[in-house]
């Protein structure tokens, strides 16, 4: 028998053809559904894990023990006499025979070391700072918080978690800290300086903001410069080149540049702009350019495919009535196609924000204390100062790395953010 | 005798289009085109035609599919500069000027000839800013007041203004089709042109929008010269004072309406007009 022609089959016949091949379709359809349904519950089952792992580790970070030291501003200790400038008194001396009195029983110059060794390099600076702030305690015994050393600080932390610490603290020093404890000497409080002090050797003192400055003012150079950029060559070849070879090949070269290797751009940023024309090293202006170049093909590429897809009635409607092409691209086209154009540009700015490679050729990862203040002081990011804390042997960087990858995803997440609104007034318009 | 035609000799070059019949010239002439050819690329579109367009009347451009009449209509304000591959000769003159030399600008030409297009394409903006972006971009309105003047006395001969005098700063995407299309018109009158050209303007509508906007296009002809390009004879018979038959890129026949409808001189308007295929 030759194929009947649907058409001339009775229409029984027709839906009985159509049956037959219906629970097929409506499998095939629920096995997609259960896959596409499973692959979200993966990707959010990631993200939950990494997020909880990440936090769960950070939290340690933000806090962080001092301890209390009855610092005896005896004119001995101080080796002080009248008309002495406060601030090149021996407070080191100070610092060590007031933690001495604190425990008599310690003698030997080993132990001694040791029990020094509990509390922050920084403490002796910070009893300079208290008797420089006031005078008047000169003579008499002061109680002062200081900052306890990074490793009591872990083995405190792990004691509360653990019960057990896992830290290189031994049975003596363990001691001392107890006693401590004991007598109420030892307090946690929120560690404020993460956020206000930069990188530094001693683990208890490091903190973000020179390298979240560092990222902010990197940023804001990427942005200045690829949005214009990126927007402008988008609208060019969009709207106003000619469709011959040449755009052609342009087009080719950009999408390719999208696909190059980072590190290649901080070649090129060390090798032009360091070296040709002699741009310092380190500087966040330089990382922003070099940024800028690996961000631009991303913002050209997703700006063209939203211009695109402005429908072409809204141009001749605006050339229609005499609109200029500029006219037309400036107050309908470019408009309308804002919101494609900021999320290619918040992706552009993402990656540009987790970007270490580049920034390793230009300096950038380099160990700066100092906070910069301009586009042109020596700085790093958030990136690299995550890379460089999960080099570093402390203990106590374990849980500031995670801090600090917290802080970038929340610097990402404003930045989203923002962009979010943004779309949605122009959305809106 | 075989009644029985079939498409292939109703259409198709049995036949012959030997130049165009009746009378597509006029002693008022707002617009004369002669001679005209448009290729694009290798194809050509539109083969030697020549008509008027009468001032202060409507000029309805009928033909099927394909035929060229949108072609046609869009070199009248060089719209299809905006084509790379398209290629216009002949000429096209209004008030004694060429509209292709080099000298005009086709800016000031697209804001002398207006244009409504097939599917109402409002700017995604308020229906005030709508009728007032081309006032704005050519400076016609010195003033804020004289703005709202413009705005409101186009939106009132559109017969819009009633319709939306309460919302003019919501979005004109938020209104319905026919509304749609006024407003399209209100924006295109706002500029003042000379000839306003259309597009199959109420195609995409249902009767009685489509009613609304032939009302409109037989009061406008008042001020304007306008050329409409339409699929539905019955529009054409009703609206217009001058139509032009177009098939397969050259203008068959033009003439009064009147006559065109009731006596058609060649063959394949007959046949169209009467229905027969198209």
């Amino acid at each position: 028998m030759t194929k009947q022609d649907p058409q001339t089959l009775p229409r029984s016949a027709v839906t009985e053809k159509i049956e037959l091949g219906l629970a097929k379709r409506h499998r095939r359809e629920k096995i997609f559904r259960a896959f596409g349904l499973t692959a979200v519950i993966f990707g959010f089952m990631l993200v939950f894990f990494l997020l909880f792992d990440i936090t769960s580790k950070a939290l340690p970070a933000f806090h962080q023990h001092w301890v209390k030291v009855d610092v005896n501003y005896s004119a001995k200790n101080l080796r002080y006499s009248a008309g002495d400038d406060l601030a090149n008194l021996s407070y080191r001396n100070t610092l060590r025979k007031s933690i001495y009195e604190q425990f008599p029983d310690v003698k030997a110059r080993r132990d001694k070391r040791k029990l020094n060794g509990l509390f922050s390099s920084n403490a002796e600076f910070a009893i300079k700072e208290h008797l420089q702030a006031n005078p008047e305690y000169l003579g008499t015994t002061q109680p002062v918080w200081v900052r306890v050393d990074d490793d009591v600080d872990v083995y405190l932390k792990e004691v509360e978690v653990l019960g057990e610490p896992l830290v290189r603290i031994d049975q003596k020093e363990a001691q001392w800290v107890k006693t401590l404890v004991e007598n109420g000497a030892i307090e946690e409080r929120f560690n404020v300086e993460f956020f206000t002090s930069s990188d530094s050797r001693e683990p208890e003192l490091a903190g973000v903001r020179g390298a979240l400055t560092g990222t902010l003012l990197t940023m804001v150079v990427t942005l200045v410069l690829s949005f214009p950029l990126g927007v402008a060559a988008a609208v060019y070849l969009e709207e106003f080149a000619p469709k011959n070879r040449w755009t052609d090949m342009i087009e080719v070269n950009i999408n390719n540049l999208a696909a190059v290797p980072s590190i290649i751009f901080g070649l090129l940023g060390l090798a032009v702009i360091i070296n040709l024309f002699g741009m310092p090293r380190s500087a966040p202006l330089v990382g922003g350019i070099v940024l800028t170049l690996m961000t631009l093909p991303t913002i050209i590429i997703a700006s063209r495919a939203s211009i695109k897809a402005v429908p072409p009635s809204i141009r001749e409607a605006a050339m229609g009535l005499g609109a200029s092409r500029v006219q037309t691209t400036f107050s309908h086209v470019l408009p309308m196609a804002m919101p494609g154009i900021l999320t290619g540009t918040i992706i552009g700015m993402a990656q540009a924000l987790g970007e270490t490679a580049p920034l390793l050729m230009i300096g950038m990862v380099a160990f700066i204390v100092d906070v910069p203040s301009s586009f042109t002081d020596a700085s790093t990011v958030m990136p690299v100062q995550i890379f460089l804390w999960a080099d570093s042997p402390e203990r106590s960087f374990l849980a500031k790395t995670s801090a600090a990858i917290l802080v970038l995803l929340g610097f990402l997440f404003l930045m989203n953010a923002s962009a979010a609104y943004l779309r949605r007034r122009f959305e809106s318009k | 005798m075989n009644n029985v035609m079939t498409s292939q000799n109703l259409t198709s070059g049995d036949i012959a289009i030997n130049g165009s019949v009746g009378t597509p010239f006029c002693d008022d002439a707002k617009m004369s085109m002669r001679n005209v050819n448009v290729f694009y690329a290798e194809n050509q579109a539109i083969h030697d035609v020549s008509l008027d367009l009468a001032k202060n009347q409507v000029t309805a451009l009928i033909g099927p599919s394909g035929c060229g009449k949108s072609t046609f209509l869009r070199c009248i304000n060089r719209m299809n500069d905006l084509i790379p591959q398209c290629k216009v000769t002949g000429s096209f003159v209004m008030d004694g000027a060429e509209l292709y030399d080099k000298k005009m600008d086709p800016v000031l030409l697209r804001a002398r000839v207006g244009m409504v297009f097939q599917k109402p394409n409002p700017f995604p903006k308020s229906i005030y800013e709508n009728v007032a972006y081309g006032p704005k971009i050519h400076g016609l309105a010195t003033s804020k007041s004289e703005l709202d003047d413009i705005v409101e006395t186009s939106l009132q001969k559109a017969g819009l203004f009633n319709e939306v005098k309460d919302r003019l700063d919501k979005p004109g995407t938020g209104l319905s089709g026919g509304q749609q299309q006024r407003l399209c018109i209100a924006r295109t009158i706002a500029v003042s042109p000379e000839v306003i050209l259309m597009d199959e303007p109420a195609s995409a509508l249902d009767p009685i929008a489509t009613a609304v906007i032939e009302e409109l296009i037989s009061e406008l002809k008042e001020k304007y010269t306008i050329a409409i390009v339409t699929h539905s004879m019955q529009q054409a018979a009703r609206v217009s004072q001058k139509t032009a038959y177009f098939h397969l890129g050259k203008l068959v026949e033009m003439g009064d309406t009147k006559q065109i409808f009731t006596n058609p001189s060649h063959q394949l308007t007959e046949n169209y007009i009467s229905g027969r295929f198209g």
